[in-house]
This record gives C-alpha cells, structure tokens and sequence, in this order.
C-alpha cells in the first residue's frame, strides 16, 4: 500500500456524509467505526502478543459506564454513613475518565491473568468480564441494574466559532467516531513499531526465548493489555453517549465475540486486519436485517468463525498481500 | 443452624448436578487439550430434548431423560467428527476459537427453533416437600441428586474397568505412547467427548424438570462449568467432583448468608483468586485421572 493511499482511505470516510446524507448509513457505519475501535485495541492482545483475552467487553463497558456516570453525575453510599457525590461534569470529562478507569482496570487485570498462559488466561479474562456484568446488574444504586442509565447526554466538543456544543446529528457523530478511530489506529500503530512492539512480537513467537534475551514478558504484556483497555473504553464512552442508554448487557461475551471475529477474520497481528473484518461484520447486519431473524446472524458469525479460522486461519489482510506478492 | 443444614442439603443436590458438568469439561480437556465452550449449549440442548420429548412426543419422562442424554452423546460425536478430528493438530487457540464458533451456532440454532420463551417441562413427582426435621427438600430435587450420584458412579466404573476406559486414562497420560500401543487415539477423542457432552446433556435433562428451560440457560452454565474445573485443576476428574460440590456450596451458602444478588458472582470471583493465588488449582493433577 502507498504510504498516502491510507490517508485517501480517510479522506473518502470523511467526505462520505458530505456526498451521501442518508441519516441510516451513517448510523450504520458510526456503531461498526465503534465497534472497530475496539477491533483495533482488542487486536493489540490477540494479534501483536498472542494472548486470547476473551473478557475485552469488560473494558468496553466500564468506559461505557464510567463515562456515563460522570456526566450524569451519582450519589452512593459507600458504608459507614459515608456517600461519595459527584455533580454532572462535562462530557469530555466522562471520556477522559473512561479510558483512565479501563487502563488501570486493564493494570489490574493483566497483573493477575498475566501469571498464566492458554487455557487458564482465557478462563480468567471471561470470569472477569461475568463479575463486572454481576456488578453491574446488582450495584442499583450507582448503575441503575437492569432499569439501565438513560438519558445520557450527547457528546460535546468544542468546535471553532460555537463554543462547546452537543453532538446531536448522526454526521457530527460519525465524524468524532472517525476521529478517534484514526487516533486509535495511530496509537496502535507507533506502539507496535516501537521498541515495546518488537518486544511484544518477540514474545509471541518464542516466550522463553524473549525472557532468556532479557525482555521483561509480564513488564511488555501489562504494557500492551494497559493501552488496548484504555482504547476499548474510549470506544466504550463513545458507544453510551451515541446510544444514550447503558444497560449490564453491554458487557455480554456476544459482544467481545463480535470483536474476536472481526480481529481473526480481518486478519490477527496487522494494522488493518481490524478495520477490514470491521467493515464487513459491522455492516452485514445491517444487510441481513429484513432478509432473516437475528438468530441468523449469530449463526452466519458463528460460521464464519468456525471457517476462517480452519480454511484462513491468518485473515483476509494477510492472504490478499500475499495473491497481490504473486502476482 | 437449621438454616445451615437446609443449605448443606440444596449444595449438595446443586453440587451433583455441577460435578457431572465438571467431569465431562475435564474429561475432555484431559484428553483432547481442548477448552470445550459448547459445553453450556450441550447441557441446553439436554434440556430442550427432554422437553420435546415429554410435551411434544408424550414419551415417558424417565425414558425422556435417558433419550435426551444420548442424543447429547449423539451430537457430540457429531461435533468432533466434523470440527475436531481434522483440529488435532491446531494450537489450543485456534480450537478454542472454533468451539466458540460453535456454540454461536448452537446457541443461536436453539433460539431459531425453540423461540425465546422459557418452556416448563413437566414431570411425575408432585410438589409438595419431603419435611426431614429441620430440612425440607423436594422429591424432584432428590431423584436429581440420586441419578447425579448414579451417573457419576457409573462414570467411574467405566473409566475404572472398562477397555474404553483404560484407553481413555492411556490417551490422557501419553497420547503418542497410547497410540504407540495400539489405542486408536481418533475413536478415543471422539468417545471422550461423545461422553462429556452426554454428561452435560444429562446434567441439563435433570435440571430443566427443576428450573425453566430457555435458549441461553447455557450461558452461565458453561461458565460455571469453567469455574468447577478450574476450581479443581484443569484435567483432574477427582479435582472436577469436589470443585462441583465446592461451587454448590459456596453459591447456597454465600448467597443464603451474604448476598442473593450477588450469588452467580461468587463463583466467578472464586475462579479469579484461585487461578491468581494458586493457578494449578485446589487439587493439583499430580495423579491424572482415575
């Protein structure tokens, strides 16, 4: 790819509102960018260290309600006869908030599911994503349970000339998901072609290898599951000030699900992989809705899952660049 | 301490049914390495086959249990002829992706067919309890933990005497020097999880009649599963029986004494200390299995 062609690639999504102003498009493509936002942070563990961490939704739905939270403003009770109050703050606050509580969750959790490997990780990561999901469907006080926070605010930026104004419109939403998805990408990208990256790359091919060349492997991973969180709950903070409304099932397992197939099917361990399987689990659908049940399209998911990773199991990215080395 | 005796009764009832959950998962992983996420639609599917037995075909409900079991095994094969046998030689990730895949499938498979609304299937034992001194505890609940206890029993027996079973223990010990002596380590996988996913399909046959039967009662139920395992080390069998009955207790008595909301977390948070504190599990599998 030329070192421009990805800046067109962006320029072309910018300019799609402009040319085609058909409000259910951009809505269609404003929840699959969000959903690619976590793509790509999820995509930092699963492809560049090679650890299957299946409780990203975790981090996904504590930006959600963090964020939601702080705009909202919250009184509990935290025992003793001691309350912890917060007034709304502005929306930017929430966002910021967000990814600070999922990076330091991220922390905690990599510093516990880190001291295992495989299977056991695996286990760790969806028990921790199932607790939070408890907590938050129990917690009624703070989170609602299943009544759900509503009446979340809209996003709000500050734009030039306007001051701080909301985000009501479905192209300002886009844009700002356009936006920090870029900013995702770039983060993703300088970090993986950073020193840390080499370290990441070199402990998913060879671990005691790594660890006998002096890289510090837990030092690297914590590193990596940090970033890949507080990305996942700026997508999460982005998701519950577009859809206004938080409830527990935004941490359900279907949803990190849906980032896993779009990671493998894209293609694990590229920069594009993500954005690729993205695009087209973010909008299929949209393209089966009408034609069948909803079931169908988990089914057509859980196929899809089961083929790639038997038939192509590096991904779309990977097998095109090598048809297009061949040719 | 009534109380508590009334809990120690409904642990253990919970507890029979978790142990046949754990023991097919471990099973499985003991002798295939793979991390069987269909393992909560399996225990579903067990129940919607009783269902349909009972109140679509009229079959007799005990005949309907044991029928719902072997379709269990039925489809179980059917999963490891088709998806596993060409797996043996992927990475544990990749098939833990694919089993992924296809609880997807099942899962969503049930929901298309069954529809979201929970069915009750109805059974011959009649309501009210059996008042035992301080404790009381339905005639339903007891015949689950009786044929708990009796699966498990044969279970053991099977590993312990039978050809099978000693190919099985062989195939978990040592799958090269197994083959090497002449198991066929192919019909060995596929028996494994032929039998695991029966186990689960019973353990799901035996507590639709007790709870309500609906297309995502695997969900929270293959975790579970997961926490027992866990609990008892990844591939011990005695480890998956005492991890059932230890998560059938610490859910009735931490729910009866500290939280009934918070009841389904326990278990989870369980898994996240043990796998923290002591990652080898509550009873390292130092022996193996049987």
């Amino acid at each position: 790819m030329k070192h421009y062609a990805p800046w067109v690639f962006v320029l072309v999504l910018a300019l799609l509102p402009l040319a085609f102003p058909d409000p259910y498009m951009l809505a269609v493509l404003t929840s699959a960018g969000i959903f690619i936002i976590g793509a790509i942070s999820l995509n930092l563990l699963l492809g560049y260290t090679g650890q299957l961490s299946l409780g990203h939704v975790a981090f996904f739905g504590l930006g959600a309600y963090t964020s939601a939270l702080v705009s909202l403003g919250f009184d509990i009770g935290i025992g003793f006869g001691l309350r912890i109050t917060l007034q709304p703050q502005p929306v930017w606050l929430g966002f910021i908030a967000a990814i600070v509580v999922a990076g330091a969750f991220g922390w905690l959790l990599g510093r516990l599911a880190f001291r295992v490997r495989g299977a056991y990780f695996v286990i760790i990561t969806i028990c921790f994503a199932q607790v939070l999901r408890m907590v938050a469907l129990n917690w009624i006080e703070l989170t609602q349970g299943p009544m759900a926070l509503i009446s979340i605010p809209p996003f709000s930026l500050w734009l030039p000339g306007q001051g701080v104004v909301p985000l009501y419109s479905k192209a300002q939403n886009y844009w700002l998901v356009l936006g920090v998805a870029v900013l995702a990408f770039i983060v993703v990208r300088q970090l993986v072609e950073s020193r840390i990256g080499r370290a990441l790359v070199a402990l998913r091919a060879n671990e005691s290898l790594a660890r006998s060349v002096g890289i510090r492997v837990t030092h690297y991973l914590v590193i990596a599951a940090v970033v890949s969180a507080g990305i996942a709950g700026a997508a999460g903070s982005l998701f519950a000030h577009y859809i206004r409304i938080i409830d527990p099932d935004v941490f359900l397992f279907i949803y990190t699900v849906t980032m896993v197939i779009m990671v493998i099917t894209g293609g694990k361990g590229t920069l594009w992989g993500p954005v690729v399987g993205g695009l087209i689990f973010g909008l299929v659908p949209d393209l089966l809705r009408g034609h069948a049940r909803p079931e169908a399209q988990w089914v057509l998911y859980g196929v899809a899952m089961i083929l790639f990773v038997m038939f192509l199991p590096r991904g779309i990215v990977p097998a095109l660049a090598s048809l297009k080395r061949r040719a | 301490m009534d109380q508590a005796l009334q809990h120690l009764v409904n642990g253990t009832v919970l507890g029979g049914t978790y142990a046949l959950l754990g023991i097919g998962l471990t099973l499985i992983f003991g002798v295939m390495r793979v991390v069987n996420f269909t393992h909560g639609e399996l225990y579903a599917f067990g129940a919607y086959m009783t269902y349909a037995f009972v109140s679509l075909l009229g079959v007799n409900f005990f005949a309907a249990l044991a029928l719902a079991t072997l379709c269990g095994v039925g489809l179980g094969a059917l999963i490891e002829l088709v998806l596993l046998r060409s797996m043996r030689k992927a990475d544990i990730d990749s098939v833990m992706l694919v089993m992924i895949g296809a609880s997807l499938v099942l899962q969503n498979g049930e929901m298309w067919a069954w529809g979201g609304v929970a069915k009750l299937v109805p059974n011959p034992f009649n309501g009210s309890p059996l008042v035992l001194g301080p404790v009381s505890v339905l005639p339903l609940r007891l015949f689950v933990l009786a044929v708990s206890a009796a699966l498990l029993l044969g279970f053991w027996l099977m590993l312990d005497r039978t050809r099978a079973g000693v190919a099985m223990r062989a195939t978990f010990q040592d799958p090269e020097t197994a083959a090497l002596m002449g198991v066929r380590i192919g019909w060995v996988n596929t028996a494994t999880f032929a039998i695991g996913s029966g186990l689960a399909a019973a353990a799901g046959a035996l507590l639709g009649p007790v709870f309500m039967v609906s297309p995502t009662m695997g969900d929270l139920v293959g975790l579970k599963a997961f926490a027992i395992v866990i609990l008892g080390g990844l591939g011990s069998l005695p480890g998956a029986t005492i991890g059932g009955f230890a998560l059938g207790f610490v859910e009735e008595y931490a729910g009866g004494y500290l939280s009934t909301e918070y009841r389904d977390a326990f278990g989870f948070l369980l898994i996240i200390l043990v796998l923290a504190l002591k990652p080898q599990g509550l009873v390292p599998a130092k022996e193996r299995i049987g």
